[in-house]
């Protein structure tokens, strides 16, 4: 017998209703159907056709010339054909399924590796440094979606002391949105300094990228020149979210109107001038925040964050407040749909009101003056420890510590921040992990913040080497009693939102050689 | 953050087994160290830390692990190569007292084998 050549069956053609209900090999010659594929298997040579049935579905055929000996298929004949497709039935529908299976393994494995090149670019672009202003308190944070999208936020500096400061959000996900965010970081991180008009830097911006821009595309974005100072902002907007501002009356938007990037040319941006004064917040944001939905399909909304913005939060402390909010909000095993910036600016001195600040009583012993040296924000995620401990070590550079110190310092950092992320976390890059570092006269002290997921923190004890080595105890627990050992002081605080681990290495009278072990 | 991903070579010596520890000891590198002492199948095995530019708490813990099995086995563990930074953390561990600390594989490798190290214990 020989095989026939391989027929297109159409899902329509009714040899396949035939088949899933003949109750074995069917004769071609003397099947009476009005089909195609009847006619077009016999043009084939095809005589007799074998249905592979699995778990009651037509998943295949075979296909059988006439027999050799130009005999018909006897009744042994058929009964072993019918045989052996009852076995092979299963075999050809594990085959296809394992097929199958590869096939989504490879989609899924090249859709992760796109991610992680989208990751990769946006972590490149994205600033690895908060301005350090005096009399402001600067935060940002960014959380990825999982399919990455194109969220974007900048700080530029600009002449005399002014800075530039972008929120933008490209359309569409993971590579392409990754690529077009860092072009149009960069054309605007070129433009900024040439002009001290936000909106003549986001119409040049446009006129460069509109050329550039994929079908489809576009971006935007808010460029807003804040003279830290002064507290003067001039802002221009190109189809971005309005940021809010906290003031004594309420919550404010800065609002000013203009066409997304790359959308369509001549465009001119309307601009906008203000003062934020002592005490009054900026939240620059992207629509991941206000668009994400609750377990119920409701949405976070504008008004919910215009009522958290209302409550007088600095900058850290804002953005913290508004993620458990979020968390709240969407409930655990939330998969984020979108990219989430945040940019939060409070002007803690230096204005008109700066006199009337709280507390300070005369009876209060003053706080020692403290020069913030990094603010970072760190995403959930395992092996962020490592970048907590190289900003630490490039902030706390110019301190000029004995190389002895530094070391310690970045182990004691590393794993209070490998704690943070693994149980204040969860290991989960949504929830951040907050870092400060600030020196004062005496001391340079880190703290390191999480939300506090596993409970408190317990204390630091010395673990018990002889019990790990018997194979009584796991190896694990090394971590706290490492942290405690290589600072001058670790404290731990918890205020029930989040918990604080501050470690404090002392800057005078410390003999480095001398430090205990 | 560049981190270096972490690679054991084992080298055996008749009376020696030589792993030369490359990149970080953190949780990465357990797969790689179990390896490394199934491959260094010697009664006495020299850990060669001068490439290793990282070692967190998991990785304390790992070559916690490494010296247990070496105690079960009764194999002598050995160790070279720490900077002084993780020459103070092996001494606050109490991990020098159960693995010998040399400066180098040479002077590690010339000391007479066959002589337990008890630690402590």
């Amino acid at each position: 017998m020989t095989i026939g050549a391989p027929v297109e069956i159409a899902a329509s053609d009714p040899l396949l209703a035939y088949l899933q209900s003949a109750p074995g090999p069917v004769d071609l010659a003397s099947l009476e159907l009005d089909s195609a594929a009847v006619r077009e298997l016999r043009t084939a040579g095809v005589a007799l056709i074998v249905p592979l049935i699995s778990q009651g579905e037509l998943i295949g055929t075979l296909n059988l010339g006439p027999r050799l000996s130009e005999q018909e298929y006897s009744t042994d004949d058929r009964r072993l054909l019918a045989s052996l497709a009852t076995q092979a039935a299963p075999a050809v529908r594990v085959a296809e399924l394992v097929l199958e299976r590869a096939g989504e393994i490879q989609a899924r494995e090249r859709l992760e590796q796109e991610m992680r090149v989208a990751t990769l670019i946006q972590q490149q672009f994205l600033p690895h440094e908060l301005p350090k202003l005096p009399d402001w308190q600067v935060a940002a944070y960014y959380g990825p979606a999982r399919a990455v999208g194109g969220d974007f936020y900048d700080f530029i500096e600009l002449p005399d002391g002014r800075i530039g400061i972008v929120v933008g959000d490209v359309t569409d996900k993971g590579v392409p949105a990754a690529l077009i965010m860092a072009r149009t970081q960069s054309v605007l991180r070129g433009e900024a300094p040439r002009s001290d008009s936000p909106g003549e830097v986001l119409r040049r911006a446009n006129e460069i990228l509109l050329p550039e821009m994929p079908a489809r595309m576009f971006v935007t974005c808010l460029y807003l020149i804040l003279e830290p100072a002064s507290g003067r902002v001039v802002y221009a907007n190109a189809g971005h979210l309005p940021p809010y501002v906290r003031t004594a009356d309420g919550v404010l938007e800065l609002r000013a109107t203009g066409m997304p990037l790359g959308l369509l040319p001549d465009m001119l941006y309307d601009e906008k001038e203000g003062v934020i004064d002592t005490r009054q917040s900026v939240l620059l944001y992207s629509d991941g925040l206000v668009e994400a939905h609750g377990p119920g399909g409701d949405m976070f909304g504008f008004p919910r964050l215009r009522e958290l913005m209302a409550q007088e939060r600095p900058g850290t402390e804002l953005i913290n407040h508004l993620l458990e909010e979020l968390h709240e909000f969407t409930g655990r095993g939330w998969d984020q749909e979108d990219d989430i910036t945040l940019v939060a600016l409070q002007r803690t001195g230096g204005g008109e009101h700066a006199l009337l600040g709280a507390g300070a009583g005369p009876a209060e012993a003053p706080e020692p003056e403290r020069k913030v040296l990094l603010s970072l924000s760190l995403a959930g995620e395992p092996g962020n420890e490592r970048i907590a401990m190289a900003r630490v070590a490039e902030a706390i550079a110019p301190l000029d510590l004995p190389a002895a110190r530094v070391e310690r310092l970045k182990t004691a950092v590393s794993e209070a921040a490998m704690n943070a992320i693994e149980y204040g976390s969860q290991n989960d890059p949504t929830i951040p992990v907050e870092i400060q570092v600030w020196v004062t006269d005496d001391d340079l002290l880190v703290s390191v913040s999480d939300r506090g997921l596993s409970g408190p923190i317990p204390d630091a004890e010395q673990p018990d080497l002889e019990a790990k080595l018997a194979g009584e105890q796991k190896p694990r627990g090394w971590g706290l009693f490492l942290i405690k050992h290589m600072v001058d002081a670790m404290e731990v605080v918890s205020d029930g939102a989040s918990q604080i681990v501050t470690l404090t290495l002392h800057l005078r009278g410390v003999d480095d050689a001398d430090q205990p072990l | 953050m560049p981190t270096s991903r972490f690679e054991a070579d084992v080298r055996l010596d008749p009376e020696i087994a030589l792993v030369a520890l490359h990149g970080d000891i953190d949780r990465e590198a357990e797969a790689g160290l179990a390896a490394a002492y199934l491959a260094a199948d010697s009664a006495v095995i020299l850990l060669d830390f001068t490439r290793v530019g990282y070692i967190n708490s998991t990785g304390i813990a790992l070559i916690v692990r490494f010296l247990a099995d070496g105690r079960r086995d009764r194999r002598e563990i050995r160790a070279c190569g720490l900077s002084p930074h993780y020459a103070e953390i092996f001494q606050l561990t109490r991990l020098s007292d159960y693995m010998r600390i040399f400066d180098d594989a040479a002077s590690a490798s010339a000391l007479a084998t066959g002589e337990m190290t008890g630690g402590k214990a």
